[in-house]
């Protein structure tokens, strides 16, 4: 086991370094920070003295290399418009859009497997066919478009939830976070639905296909031949094959989750690290947009990894053969 | 229905009708079945592939499912009458007095579920024992099918069994609580010859010290010879030959049991050719009128056009569905 992390982790060091570079020259042609950057009015002079102070005038490699030996020491760059260190300005923002990552996923998982496994278990329901129905409307409709609507009806014609922002926050082992109070739970629970739509009508698709094929093995029937009753056959039998299948999907899909929060966190103005990006991008803020990514990248490889971790733990058919190595 | 000691059957089958309602047609897979089996008694079920031996143990469980169907008869456990009986009352009884031992090992245990999960989990639902009672009744059941090492064993998965070792895990399972009729679909095939013969053993010793009633589906007749007190011999849905083992296997009247005996190499045909029965089965689904087995059978008439009833050709126990049996087999007898 312990090899097999240490192992995982050399392979995310090769992943990362070269996402770095390509991220990093990706950015490098979007364009060209300066005219942003530079007030119009300022004479050549401040000019190239600003070029050279954000070391703008080194040939591509040069910039490259320079980033990479302080990325080593964990210094992304600075930001232009800030001028703070980027990988401090996207911490700071980190814990807001985790929260709404993982509530959003809380949701789908708590509110998905039961439907998707109901939907499973008697597929010719009517309530089975609406579940399934609404499935592919989370699937089709675009985020920011139910958001929208979703900010409408429940913030400004019900005025049931604010509308935006996070609301009031606490500190919890020195992270701010909105679920310890009742404001911030009402601010959190439209941005956190909107962004686990997609997600939930993943898992009810993953559930309910998981679902019809394990009732019709063997081992199901054997269980019935046994006398066990149909509540433990469907809370221990289905349910621990299916949360197989679950877990590494929607494990996987938990970095495209935070990635994906960059358009719920736009419509909501939740101050994430995904609306930090959408600002840094518009600025061209080239250090806080090469350390957004290097961050996503990392953080999904993490995910890879505890993902394979928990993949081994739920299957015990993997655990033994392939751990080894 | 009284059997020969006038004691209530352990289990009674009248006429059961087990039919799948498919999208092609209907699939009569036991149509008509009627056997009984006494307390301690071991019947022997046999037939070829796809006769419905397997959905006749699955009527018996109550676990026929969608789209099949019990379409009609009795199956009567100690007297009451099983069919039509509520969930919760097959519940009650599967695992229980009524266990099942199915036919593909390598598919009938949970693979995410430890043994010792899957066998403490068949206890508890019918009795009200703690964890630790249940699991040193687990071990002594491996014990009891020749595991090794059982408190250890009850630790592993599924994967990590051979299927020998896990037929013999869902055997365990069968026996764990002392059921009054174990249906066995092939227990013993993918079992090795010895394995085989400890486990025949067992049921066996189990049979005649506890009183449990067991069928025993097979393909293998010298199993049936040596286990069963009684043999009904399937085909195509139906029972076409019913009787002692000792009757049916040293004189068997209808063609098909001929055809059946006449493959297996035994002692006084050494040195001549096996025969074996041409063709293959007809395929269920809409099954012609008349007797199943006519596009096979030597002896097929135009009487067998019309699907043959149930006789007793020695006035005595035995069953038989033909228009043309062997009757000389019976003459034969010496005295
Ligand atoms: N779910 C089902 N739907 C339709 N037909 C079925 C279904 N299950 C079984 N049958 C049919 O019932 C018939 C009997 O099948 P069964 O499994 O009982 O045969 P078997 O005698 O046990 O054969 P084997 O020796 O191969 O195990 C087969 O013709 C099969 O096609
Ligand atoms: S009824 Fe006719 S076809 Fe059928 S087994 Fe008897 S002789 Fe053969
Ligand atoms: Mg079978």
């Amino acid at each position: 086991m312990t090899v097999f992390i240490i192992r995982r982790l050399m392979q995310a060091a090769v992943v990362v370094f070269f996402m770095s570079f390509l991220v990093f020259s990706g950015v490098f042609v979007i364009g060209d920070p300066v005219d942003i950057l530079i007030s119009d009015e300022a004479d050549e002079e401040d000019r190239e003295r600003a070029i050279a102070a954000l070391g703008l005038d080194k040939p591509f490699h040069i910039q490259y290399l320079r980033f990479l030996g302080k990325a080593l020491q964990g210094d992304l760059g600075e930001s232009f418009i800030f001028e703070e260190p980027a990988l401090l300005l996207i911490l700071e923002r980190m814990p807001a859009t985790m929260e709404l990552a993982l509530f959003a996923l809380l949701l789908a998982v708590v509110l998905g497997i039961p439907l998707g496994m109901w939907a499973g278990l008697k597929p010719d329901s009517v309530a089975a066919k609406s579940i399934m129905t609404g499935s592919i409307l989370g699937f089709s409709l675009p985020t920011f478009w139910v958001g929208i609507m979703m900010m409408m009806l429940f913030a400004v014609m019900l005025g049931w939830l604010p509308s935006t922002g996070r609301g009031e926050t606490s500190e919890i082992f020195g992270l701010e976070v909105s679920f310890t109070s009742w404001d911030g739970i009402r601010h959190l629970l439209m941005p956190a639905i909107n962004l686990s739509l997609f997600k939930l009508a993943l898992v009810i698709r993953l559930s309910r296909a998981g679902t019809k094929e394990v009732i019709h093995q063997d081992y199901i029937k054997f269980a019935r031949a046994k006398g066990v009753s149909r509540n433990r056959i469907i809370l221990v039998h289905v349910l621990k094959n299916i949360m197989i299948p679950v877990v590494t999907v929607i494990g996987l899909e938990f970095g495209g989750l935070v990635a994906f929060s960059i358009v719920t966190e736009t419509v909501f103005a939740w101050p994430g690290m995904g609306k930090l990006l959408i600002d840094s991008i518009g600025l061209l803020d080239r250090p806080v947009i090469v350390a957004y990514l290097t961050i996503i990248v990392f953080l999904f490889v993490i995910i890879n990894l505890v993902v394979d971790i928990l993949y081994s733990i739920l299957d015990p058919r993997v655990r033994l053969q392939e751990m080894k190595a | 229905m009284a059997g020969s000691n006038g004691s209530v059957p352990t289990l009674d089958v009248e006429n059961l009708q087990t039919y799948f309602f498919t999208k092609a047609g209907v699939v009569k897979a036991v149509d008509e079945v009627s056997f009984s089996v006494q307390p301690g008694k071991v019947l022997g079920l046999v037939g070829e592939s796809g006769s419905g031996k397997t959905v006749t143990g699955f009527s018996i469980m109550g676990l026929v499912d969608e789209p099949g169907r019990i379409a009609g008869g009795h199956i009567k456990f100690r007297g009451e009458d099983l069919v039509g009986a509520s969930e919760d009352r097959w519940q009650q009884l599967r695992g229980n007095q009524i266990a099942m031992i199915f036919q593909d090992p390598m598919m009938t245990l949970n693979p995410v579920l430890r043994i010792d999960t899957q066998m403490i989990e068949a206890i508890q639902a019918h009795e009200n024992v703690s964890r630790d009672e249940a699991r040193q009744r687990s071990r002594d059941a491996l014990g009891q099918v020749g595991i090794p090492s059982p408190d250890e064993r009850l630790k592993a998965y599924p994967h990590q069994f051979s299927g020998g070792m896990r037929q013999r895990v869902s055997i365990a399972i069968a026996l764990l609580n002392k059921p009054d009729l174990i249906v066995a679909d092939e227990p013993t095939t993918a079992l090795d010859v010895t394995i085989q013969a400890q486990i025949l053993y067992e049921a066996q010793k189990l049979c005649k010290e506890t009183g449990t009633a067991m069928i025993w589906i097979t393909h293998d007749l010298t199993v049936v010879a040596g286990l069963a007190d009684e043999v009904a011999v399937m085909y195509a849905g139906r029972l076409v030959e019913h009787g002692s083992v000792d009757d049916v296997l040293d004189k068997p009247l209808h063609p098909y049991t001929h055809g059946l005996i006449g493959s297996v190499p035994s002692r006084n045909k050494r040195g001549k050719p096996l025969e074996q029965i041409p063709g293959m089965t007809p395929s269920l689904l809409n099954l012609p009128p008349g007797c199943a087995f006519k596009t096979r059978c030597p002896r097929a008439d135009a009487a067998c056009e019309t699907a043959p009833d149930v006789t007793k050709p020695d006035g005595g126990h035995r069953l038989l569905r033909c228009h043309h049996p062997h009757l000389d087999e019976l003459a034969e007898v010496p005295a």
